[in-house]
């Protein structure tokens, strides 16, 4: 068991899966002789050499297609969208071609890749270097999306991904990359490095896909939360002192349906954070699943606090951004009903 | 502005024929047979730019073999050259009537375009990867996939290989080489340079090819695949099919007026090559010197086939409304399997008798096929697979979710 900030937590998940399986290969720009402009790759060509870690152009159609004819060859590769914001050119390969492989072939062709890529706000990256595009792939059948909210589980995740023998996006908020956030713009970033979640254990230990993680416990109401919301969640929590308890998606495709049910139906009550736009964001599933299989649980009508519909902002990302504020005011809202 | 600043224009070029119009391929430069010659597989690209503006040609006009070429390949690999080509065009004709009759929603024929993957599949060693579009076939006709199980696609009955989730004609075989065709446009390309690059990773023999149409090198995903198989130096032969249309728009809006397909290489370093697509003889011949060089490790080459789709874009389109009717019998390149028969001929080595005699033959094979394949089921009825397999086989393993969703479908 080490200490270590999330940013380390991923660079050690690639160094443990390249050290036992000589068919992970990763690449994407800047990830091999820099080690990423984020450094979640750093020393990974001096160990595995260049043709197992690499740069690619800035094409990132190009690196995604790459890496499905790679897949298909049979190996696992593991490539870098330097931001999720970049990833749209990508998105035919993706959704056309990744996701549909193993089906439309009945399984004479796979597509064991994963795919990781920073995501959200929170540190003025502006329109381009900000956005939460997990919605678009929830909505493709054949991906799985993950996200992870610390560096424990973001080593775990990846493990499991790179280990999974479908395509997998990857998710890394940026803004958790070298610290836990407590919600507020203006204190500082603590570092992972003395925090429970910094712990991450050695070795290959997974934490699997399609599981929640019930990271606050509590019996007033649930929020669903994963990413850089699972802290601002806390904060509100603690703020406005309502018992809620915070479930980590975690992995939202495939869903942990039965973590949410079983928390809604104890509390009674949901709200959903997320920093995404909300129209058709991923709350409006969500909302839809604890609808259809809580309703009759429900003590009130459930409420999203999410981004709002509009580009990503620079100057006005914390008003753009969900925060305890908005977070604790939902929070109260719904136990008022 | 300036008085003398006249309004801009915009360009939209258009081909020099029409519905109407009588064809004329007058500008169509076209060198003789054999007057191209054959470079050492580890050229320099910049060596041979004048290959991306000429055409190499083997068969001439009486039907001789000619220039460097030439000789590659044995009578008996001619006469199966031929069969593979004739199987193709009865299948065709065939499958396409049975679209008409409602057997199948929809077909592509390969109709003048047969030489093209019959040939290339030929200079290929078991276990390379194709990375076709859904005009090449051929590449499965020249290594004996089934074709009773290419019925059964087309006509989605319970014996579909694809289990009815896939567009008739979109193959995928691993074993034959024949990788899942999509029915997005281009991003098969760069596929298979990340295919070939896998191969060059894990020290493997293998080499990939990539398909792409005229139309589709309009894509970012051609710029994308050339990107990357010249910077990796890729075993990969890129493949282009110039058709000379994009279902009714001319090869000239994806090319503009100048250059050709085969000289977008050149901004890459990328060995280009255009080749008279039919010309069996000639596509095997620079198919396996483009193998050769890519298994040798001296990397991608782009090939421009010139050929002409005489055949609808597929059997939803009627070519008549942007083309002139004559086009196809004026193509200068004539047609493959007549040029392939004819040199036979000319050699000694086949006749006009013989020649029926297989017509006839293939014909009866392929509807003692076909009655077999209808025999199991059509799209219009018969044996079909079960809706539940449109649920397996997302994931390796079914989802919570999608396990909900086929008990709440029923099945």
């Amino acid at each position: 068991m080490a200490q270590m900030t999330m940013i380390e937590a991923i660079r050690e998940a690639h160094d443990v899966a390249m050290g036992t399986d000589k068919r992970v290969v990763v690449y994407g720009e800047d990830v091999g002789f820099f080690g990423g402009v984020f450094r979640c790759t750093a020393g990974l060509q001096e160990k595995y050499g260049k043709s197992r870690c690499f740069d690619a152009p800035i094409n990132e159609s190009g690196i995604v297609g790459t890496a499905i004819g790679m897949a298909a060859y049979g190996l696992k590769p593991v490539i870098e969208i330097q931001f999720a914001d970049y990833v749209y050119p990508a998105f035919d390969q993706i959704a056309s071609e990744a996701a549909r492989l193993r089906h439309r072939s009945n399984g004479d062709f796979t597509c064991p890749l994963v795919i990781r890529m920073p995501t959200g706000g929170g540190i003025f990256g502006g329109q381009t270097h900000s956005q939460s595009p997990e919605a678009l792939f929830t909505h493709v059948s054949g991906l799985k999306v993950v996200l992870p909210s610390n560096p424990r589980d973001a080593k775990g995740l990846l493990l499991a991904s790179i280990a999974d023998p479908d395509p997998v996006i990857f998710l890394e908020p940026k803004r958790l990359y070298n610290g836990p956030f407590d919600g507020h713009h203006d204190k500082p970033i603590v570092s992972w490095k003395n925090h429970a979640l910094g712990d991450v254990p050695d070795g290959d230990e997974i934490v699997p896909l399609g599981k929640a993680h019930t990271f606050r416990e509590g019996s007033d109401v649930t929020v669903l939360a994963y990413g850089t919301m699972v802290y601002v969640a806390e904060a509100a929590a603690e703020e406005t002192g309502v018992d809620a308890e915070i479930i980590d998606l975690r992995t939202l495709l495939p869903l942990d349906l039965e973590a949410i049910t079983e928390s809604v139906k104890k509390t009674g009550r949901c709200v959903i954070v997320h920093e995404a736009t909300r129209t058709s964001g991923f709350g409006a599933e969500l909302m839809s699943l604890v609808q259809e299989s809580c309703f009759y649980h429900l003590e009130a009508p459930m409420i999203r606090v999410t981004g709002w519909d509009t580009p990503y902002p620079h100057a006005q990302e914390w008003e753009y951004f969900p925060g305890p504020g908005r977070v604790g005011e939902a929070l109260r809202k719904v136990m008022e009903d | 502005m300036t008085q003398d600043t006249a309004p801009l224009s915009l360009n939209v070029p258009e081909p020099g024929c029409r519905p109407g119009d009588t064809p004329d391929f007058s500008d169509f430069e076209i060198p003789r047979a054999g007057a191209v010659g054959r470079p050492p597989v580890d050229v320099d690209p910049d060596e041979i730019r004048d290959m991306a503006f000429s055409i190499v040609r083997v068969l001439n006009k009486e039907g001789k073999a000619v220039g460097e070429w030439a000789g590659a390949l044995s009578v008996e690999e001619l006469r199966l050259g031929l069969r593979h080509m004739l199987l193709l065009r009865t299948f065709d004709a065939r499958m396409q009537n049975a679209q008409r009759q409602g057997k199948t929603s929809f077909y592509m024929q390969h109709l003048g375009e047969e030489a093209v993957s019959c040939a290339f599949a030929r200079a290929l060693e078991p276990g390379d990867m194709n990375f076709p579009t859904y005009r090449q076939a051929g590449l499965l006709f020249a290594v004996d996939y089934p074709m009773l199980t290419m019925m059964n696609q087309i006509y989605s009955n319970a014996k579909d290989p694809l289990a009815g989730r896939q567009l008739p004609i979109m193959y995928s075989s691993k074993e034959h080489g024949f990788f899942s065709i999509s029915g997005n446009l281009g991003t098969q390309f760069v596929q298979s340079v990340g295919w070939a690059m896998a191969s060059a990773i894990s020290g493997d023999t293998k080499i990939a090819t990539g398909w792409i149409g005229d139309g589709s090198t309009a894509e970012s995903d051609f710029h994308a695949a050339m990107v990357f198989a010249s910077t990796y130096k890729a075993p990969v032969v890129l493949n282009i099919v110039n058709n000379q249309w994009a279902i009714s728009t001319f090869q000239g809006i994806a090319r503009g007026g100048v250059g050709t397909f085969a000289a977008r290489g050149h901004g890459f370093g990328i060995a280009s090559i255009r080749v008279d697509g039919n010309d069996y003889l000639a596509v095997h011949a620079v198919a396996r010197w483009a193998a050769e060089r890519a298994r040798k490790g001296f990397g991608p080459t782009l090939i421009e086939h010139v050929t002409y789709r005489a055949g609808g874009h597929s059997t939803s389109d009627d070519p008549s409304a942007y083309r002139a009717k004559s086009e196809a019998a004026a193509w200068p390149l004539g047609d493959p399997i007549e040029r392939l028969k004819n040199h036979l001929i000319t050699i000694g080595e086949w006749s006009e008798e013989r020649q029926s005699q297989a017509e006839a033959e293939i014909l009866d094979t392929v509807i003692t096929l076909q009655k077999e394949a209808e025999s199991v089921g059509t799209l219009a009825g018969g044996e079909a697979p079960s809706p539940r397999d449109m649920f397996e086989g997302v994931y390796e393993t079914m989802p919570p979710h999608l396990v909900r969703q086929r008990q709440e479908a029923g099945f």
